[in-house]
């Protein structure tokens, strides 16, 4: 073969070494990192190496009388240094890093259920000539999956001694201590030209052949719950049955629970009340800062409900599946199977739809769901939908028993919000986010049960998050709206709310808005709104409760005096597409790492939205 | 025989022979075990007949069709290692 030109080091070189530093690499997944804490026993310093954000671990392990330190080296697939990880594993396998010493041995970690494409790692790292020593990890599950390997063929074949070990069970360890005893260089060997990736990998499909190396298949009872979960009739069956009940769950259990926080937090909110004896530090610190907040972290108990269910799915490795069989639909509106979780999650809330978007390897196809998550309907709309419905809408019959005219305007909208997500997943697919076909693959993991450490981690990792962007952001927008519902003072005093400055403002906007059907309660309404689209609720209220005209009567029937029905449904289509939330704008900021796409995400949203209200406005008061 | 991987049916084995994608897409489906001389068995399509599932190197990993029918190999007739077994 005409690629067989690296030879290593010759027999004639080979010597016996005292060992003091050890290399430990192996490509992602390989259970490098259970076998580092297998050997260190926890004994592990863990850092960055200088300048860069790769992680350094190092760790001691005791053999007889000497510690020898262990140097966990970044996972990688290649030691071509294209990325900032392959670099570091090149640059501490050569001695080239600051701080780490140049390790003497190299213990090369394999995962034996996937080893033809693991193997290819060996060719690189055993032509740096350093006495190394092949783990087959995960040896246990290769032998009880019916796969197989002959070890000392490999060995043969690599010039290096191979141990088959399990990390987790911590079986077949002992190999370690005697190679780091006695480690030798790597007999002579042919290897393919290492820098080449193809040809590592041929050599390495070569090098398991002729090792007679059994890929392991997937466990029986994996195989046995695909014949259900991807059956032709089944499958598509169980995706909905689950897919409802995510739904189901996270409203009819979440919403109880965000009711209840949301009594709990008023609550505290009045107890504390009294207890502020400036009028003016109370408004600020309950009206202002405490309402604000609340009104975001109620929405707490349903992301956290979401989330739960998502973990469940994903770590039970159900997830996969959904994936596989939303794929065909997704992929007429140009995305594909993985953004079909996030855009589910979104009709909670699109805060916890844009983080669970990091699943999406394609960075376009991410971006794409990013922009279009906040068009599903979220329970935020919800508060909004319910008022103004049941103020405008007339309850009655449409089809028969089965749908009446509130469930059907609520269905509509739902329906409205997913067409502009489908749209414009389309006008970006097809324009700015055309993605270099970046093929769809998708690995079905084996299925297992869900630990309760990593739903639990999840959960608080995501929660923290969420409260994290309630407790900044909603906090400075908080207090600038109550800052402008409370200036300017008239002798000392907060002005009546129709003297303020948002008051102002919402004269301001008026003219803009009128065209719509708005008056300039509603533009106060909108432009607070903006923290959190509920807030509207709140605002009109106030407002409306402040009016002499409409003091005595309920806000649904002050808001049936006060808009018109064509505004009343303009209204409801714009929050149907604007982007009234300071927290996913936030998120949105967070996940692209720049201000751009917020920006040009709220720019777009509150235009059509505009648009949309116009058109609904103008049509609708001609109709009538 | 020289198939497209794409036509494979569940249940048959066949080894790649050429990966007919750009450099970039190549090499994405190297890192899940597709490249030429790796041995793969067709195990299921999705339930909308795409993607298709192929087992490989002890993994299952789905592609959609427009990807798999760019990949050529050769089809294995005769015993699958599992029916082996």
């Amino acid at each position: 073969m005409n690629l067989l030109l690296q030879t290593v080091p010759s027999s004639d070189a080979r010597s016996q070494l005292q060992i003091r530093t050890v290399a430990l690499i192996g490509p992602p997944n390989s259970g490098k990192t259970t076998l580092f804490n297998r050997l260190t026993k926890l004994r592990q310093k863990v850092g960055n190496y200088p300048g860069i954000t790769v992680e350094q671990h190092t760790g001691v392990m005791a053999l007889s009388d000497q510690e020898i330190t262990v140097v966990d080296l970044p996972g990688v697939y290649s030691l071509n240094p294209h990325s900032e990880d392959e670099r570091v594993a090149v640059n501490v396998l050569n001695g080239n890093m600051d701080g780490v010493p140049r390790p003497e041995a190299v213990l090369l970690v394999l995962d034996a259920t996937s080893l033809t494409r693991h193997l290819s790692l060996a060719a690189p790292v055993i032509a740096l000539g350093l006495p190394t020593l092949a783990l087959l990890n995960m040896g246990d599950l290769l032998a009880k999956r019916s796969g197989s390997i002959d070890a000392v063929k490999l060995a043969g074949d690599l010039g290096i001694p191979v141990a088959i070990v399990s990390a987790t069970m911590g079986t077949g360890l002992d190999a370690v201590s005697r190679f780091l005893q006695q480690a030798n260089s790597p007999a002579r060997t042919t290897l393919p030209i290492v820098q080449d990736v193809r040809e590592c990998r041929k050599w390495a499909a070569r090098v398991a052949s002729e090792s007679d190396y059994r890929p392991p298949l997937p466990p029986a009872w994996t195989r046995r719950f695909d014949d259900i979960f991807l059956h032709k009739v089944w499958g598509p069956l169980v995706f909905m049955i689950v897919v409802g009940a995510v739904f189901r769950t996270v409203f009819g259990l979440g919403q109880p629970l965000s009711n209840a926080l949301q009594n709990l937090l008023t609550a505290i909110g009045q107890k504390v009340a009294p207890f502020i004896e400036n009028d003016f530090l109370r408004s600020l610190l309950l009206d202002g800062i405490w309402k604000g907040v609340s009104s975001v972290l109620v929405f707490l108990p349903q992301i956290l409900v979401l989330f739960l269910f998502v973990g469940l799915l994903e770590d039970s490795g159900y997830l996969a599946r959904a994936a596989l069989i939303a794929d065909r639909t997704m992929s007429f509106v140009g995305l594909n199977g993985k953004a079909f979780i996030p855009l589910l999650s979104a009709y909670a809330c699109a805060v916890p739809a844009i983080m669970a978007s990091r699943t999406i390897e394609n960075k376009r196809d991410r971006l794409a769901t990013i922009l279009i998550a906040p068009f599903m309907t979220c329970s935020a709309r919800l508060p909004v939908y319910t008022l103004l419905i049941a103020a405008f809408i007339p309850e009655r019959p449409v089809i028969g028993i089965f749908l009446e005219s509130r469930a059907l305007a609520m269905l509509l909208l739902y329906i409205l919000g997913f067409a502009a997500a489908i749209g414009t997943a389309k006008i970006l697919k097809s324009s700015v986010l055309k993605s270099t076909p970046a093929p769809f693959v998708l690995e079905l993991p084996e299925y297992r049960w869900p630990t309760l450490r990593s739903i639990g981690l999840r959960l608080m990792d995501r929660g923290r998050v969420f409260v994290q962007q309630a407790g900044t952001v909603i906090l400075l927008v908080s207090l600038l709206v109550w800052g402008l519902t409370n200036l300017p003072l008239h002798q000392g005093h907060p002005p009546a709310l129709e003297d303020s400055v948002v008051a102002h403002l919402g004269h301001f906007i008026e003219p803009a808005i009128r065209p719509l059907g708005f008056n300039w309660k509603i533009g106060v309404g909108l432009l607070t709104s903006v923290v959190a689209r509920e807030v509207i609720v709140g605002t009109l209220g106030t407002l409306y409760g402040r009016d002499p005209q409409t003091q005595s009567v309920s806000l649904q029937a002050a808001l049936q005096h006060d808009l018109t029905f064509s505004g009343a449904m303009a209204l409801l289509v714009f929050f149907a597409f604007a982007m009234q939330c300071t927290s996913t704008l936030a998120v949105v900021r967070r996940e692209t790492n720049s201000w751009m796409w917020p920006v040009i995400q709220f720019i777009y949203m509150t235009g059509i939205a505009f648009l949309a209200a116009y058109m609904v406005n103008q049509t609708m008061a001609l109709l009538h | 025989m020289r198939v497209r991987l794409s036509d494979l049916q569940p249940g048959d084995m066949a080894v790649i022979e050429d990966v007919a994608l750009s450099e970039a897409e190549q090499q994405l489906l190297m890192r899940f075990g597709f490249f030429d001389g790796a041995e793969v068995r067709c195990s299921r399509r999705a339930p909308l007949g795409d993607p298709v599932v192929y087992s490989l190197d002890g993994s299952e990993v789905a592609l959609r069709t427009e990807t798999a029918c760019r990949i050529f190999a050769w089809r294995v007739d005769g015993q699958t290692h599992e029916q082996m077994r």
